[in-house]
């Protein structure tokens, strides 16, 4: 089937420096896709500056890439008529990291949730109107009477953050690309907001690219993981193989860096490899890796497939095969045997 | 409590904020003593008054905010006793501040050699330039950034660097305590392990007690020896890091150490139900009791008091 959104071999650059001559990779030939049959949540992890949010912005059509293409629905982003374009809109929504931002604090938060429903002719009438966004609001647990009629400045970052979340299921979209929805919101809260996430995947079928540094969080919700280093796919599969048996030394470092609640310190620190080899041609991580080789330093490691459900870009792996046309899509498949959402068997 | 053995002693401190509705009280009734080197964390949601209490800490709450009751001992001196010269003499030099987003605290158009250089200066250690030079080096040295960050702009620095840089300042004078209010709330876990790495080690080799503001259980679990959690700006469990999370007694407790995701085993998302309360209207008896799952009908009417147990616990909760 035509994904619904795809990035085939995306590069993104962005010029810097006195007059634009230091080029930064952003993102490095990434190819990803979103099928519409098999809706899922995948997480991408990173550091800053991985390359996370190049990625988001790149599949909302924020920025333009430098190498490979965008497509909507088999169609190069560029190419959309005005409908396909709306459609587009409609169906692809953004979740921002801070539910500060986004709001004008001149209108009411009616006004962020009734746009949407008025530019997209989503309701005939205003009671038609009013009960959409009440319904929104009740679905990710508002209650509307305490939330219509305020200024964004009388609400809490996280209302104002389930505010968005509700914002982007009123256009009944299929795919939402969440960028660190609750990096900005406490601890309780969070689980709250990515609850209704999930809860949106669950009962709507809405694939949902769920981007963030905290890999705690990425575990609980996602069901496949990509892990961005230094604008290049680290480790990308299955989020209980990934993050229970991690295969890339980046990966094996980031999964021991969070601080765990329990009784025993555990927390450790980076080992550092003294002879560890420039990264100019090579691996990315290879000047950080305690079990870097020569061959890191000479030319980028590719994707190994491990498992079915699994590739780690790491020499160490090479006696596994070589993913094919660097797709991880191929590993980012729902587990076999896994039930549908009940919403994409009625759509499908 | 012996109060000799305490390097700081927070007693009964009162912060309230003027509202045109009336004064809104932001930290009520705090009290609690930090031990020579021991790492006290103070955890709780945003809006619970623990940056609010770093700054009162300081004296460094500013209008429409005051401090309107009890006081700040270090060692054997009441804060509340100091002239403002005085007091801002003792800010850095007694007890220091690693600042929330402390990225952006750093002057953007000075070098950090500079920025060193000022701190310096103004408590009274006039530099030449080659003692100064020296100074900020060993200084970076200590932090763990090499000598030429000294002539760096902040811009130039990544996210931990630029943390590291404002514990160096924060250490230029060798305080007896560091408050570091939510340090590494902005950078990814790598960099933060490595940041509270240096923070750990300056703070051992300076023999200095830490306070360390956040809400992020598990760094607390990972670095702090004691922790106090905060509920609508009142402390309402303080225990040894271990017991805390162990055998928790405030039922707040135990929702915010249930909230933190794991990544042992994939589960529920368990958030606390409910909101925080607004502080200008705090519900009657205990503050948590609308979102307490196990609330009896005397947490409505009866607000718990400060219960100590033993020399390094206290909780105010009835059930407990």
């Amino acid at each position: 089937m035509t994904p619904l959104l795809e990035l085939r071999g995306v590069s993104k650059h962005f010029a810097g420096g006195i007059l634009g001559r230091d080029r930064k990779l952003a993102l490095d030939r990434f190819s990803f896709a979103i099928d519409p049959a098999l809706p899922g949540i995948t997480a991408v992890v990173g550091e800053s500056g991985s390359g996370k949010t190049t990625l988001a912005r790149l599949l909302l059509g924020l920025i333009e890439p430098t190498e490979g293409e965008v497509r909507y629905r088999g169609r190069p982003l560029p190419g959309l008529s005005g409908s396909q374009r709306r459609e587009f809109r409609r169906e692809v929504q953004a979740i921002f990291q801070d539910p500060y931002e986004v709001y004008n604090p001149f209108y009411r938060v009616d006004h962020v949730l009734a746009t949407p429903v008025r530019k997209f002719r989503l309701a005939a009438t205003r009671a038609d109107r009013r009960r959409l966004v009440e319904e929104a609001l009740r679905a990710v647990g508002l209650r509307p009477e305490e939330i219509l009629g305020r200024y964004p400045h009388q609400l809490s970052g996280g209302q104002r953050q389930r505010i968005m979340v509700a914002r982007a299921l009123l256009l009944r979209p299929r795919v939402i690309v969440a960028d660190e929805p609750v990096s900005m919101v406490d601890a309780s809260l969070r689980a709250t907001i990515l609850g209704s996430l999930r809860q949106l995947h669950e009962e709507l079928g809405i694939s949902i690219l769920y981007i963030t540094h905290d890999l705690a969080t990425a575990y609980q919700v996602a069901d496949t993981i990509i892990v961005l280093y230094r604008a290049a796919v680290a480790e990308a599969g299955d989020v209980e193989l990934v993050v229970k048996a991690p295969q890339h030394p980046y990966t094996q470092l980031l999964i021991a860096s969070v601080p765990r609640v329990g009784t025993a310190r555990d927390w450790g620190t980076e080992e550092r490899n003294p002879e560890a080899p420039s990264p100019a041609q090579g691996c990315n991580f290879a000047d950080r890796c305690p079990v870097a080789i020569p061959r890191c330093s000479a030319a980028p490691p590719p994707l190994y497939r491990t498992d079915p459900r699994r590739a780690a870009a790491c020499f160490r792996l090479s006696e596994q095969p070589v993913l094919l046309g660097e797709d991880i899509g191929q590993v980012l498949g729902p587990r076999p045997g896994a039930e549908p959402p009940v919403a994409a068997v009625l759509s499908a | 409590m012996n109060a000799g053995d305490r390097i700081l002693r927070v007693e009964r401190l009162r912060v309230s904020y003027d509202h045109p509705l009336g004064p809104v009280r932001a930290v009520g009734e705090v009290s609690f003593a930090l031990r020579p080197r021991e790492r006290f964390g103070l955890a709780g949601e945003s809006g619970s008054g623990k940056s609010t209490m770093a700054l009162a800490i300081l004296r460094m709450i500013k209008p429409p905010g005051r401090i309107d009751g009890g006081d700040v001992w270090l060692e054997d001196i009441p804060l509340s006793g100091l002239t403002d010269e005085a007091m801002r003499r003792l800010r850095l030099a007694g007890i220091a501040m690693v600042p929330q987003g402390s990225m952006n605290s750093l002057n953007p158009v000075a070098r950090i050699r500079e920025q060193i250089r000022d701190a310096l200066a103004d408590h009274g250690e006039r530099l030449s330039r080659r003692a100064g030079e020296l100074r900020a080096r060993a200084l970076l040295a200590q932090v763990g950034l090499p000598p030429e960050v000294a002539d760096r702009y902040p811009h130039e620095l990544s996210g931990g660097m630029k943390q590291r840089a404002c514990i160096a300042i924060a250490i230029c004078l060798r305080p007896k305590v560091i408050i570091a209010d939510e340090p590494t709330s902005a950078l990814d876990v790598v960099v933060q392990r490595q940041v509270m790495e240096t923070l750990g080690r300056v703070q051992a080799e300076l023999g200095a007690a830490v306070i360390l503001i956040g809400h992020d259980m598990g760094l607390m679990a990972q670095f702090v020896d004691r922790l106090g959690i905060m509920y609508a700006g009142r402390l309402v469990e303080v225990a040894p890091i271990v017991d805390i999370i162990t055998a928790p007694r405030h039922p707040y407790t135990r929702l915010l150490i249930e909230s933190l995701p794991s990544l042992e085993r994939k589960g529920e998302l368990r958030g606390i139900p409910g909101l925080a309360p607004v502080l200008r209207e705090l519900p009657p008896g205990c503050a948590f009791h609308p979102r307490c799952p196990m609330a009896q009908p005397r947490c409505g009417t009866e607000r718990p008091a400060v219960r100590e147990i033993g020399e390094d616990a206290s909780v105010a909760c009835h059930l407990a």
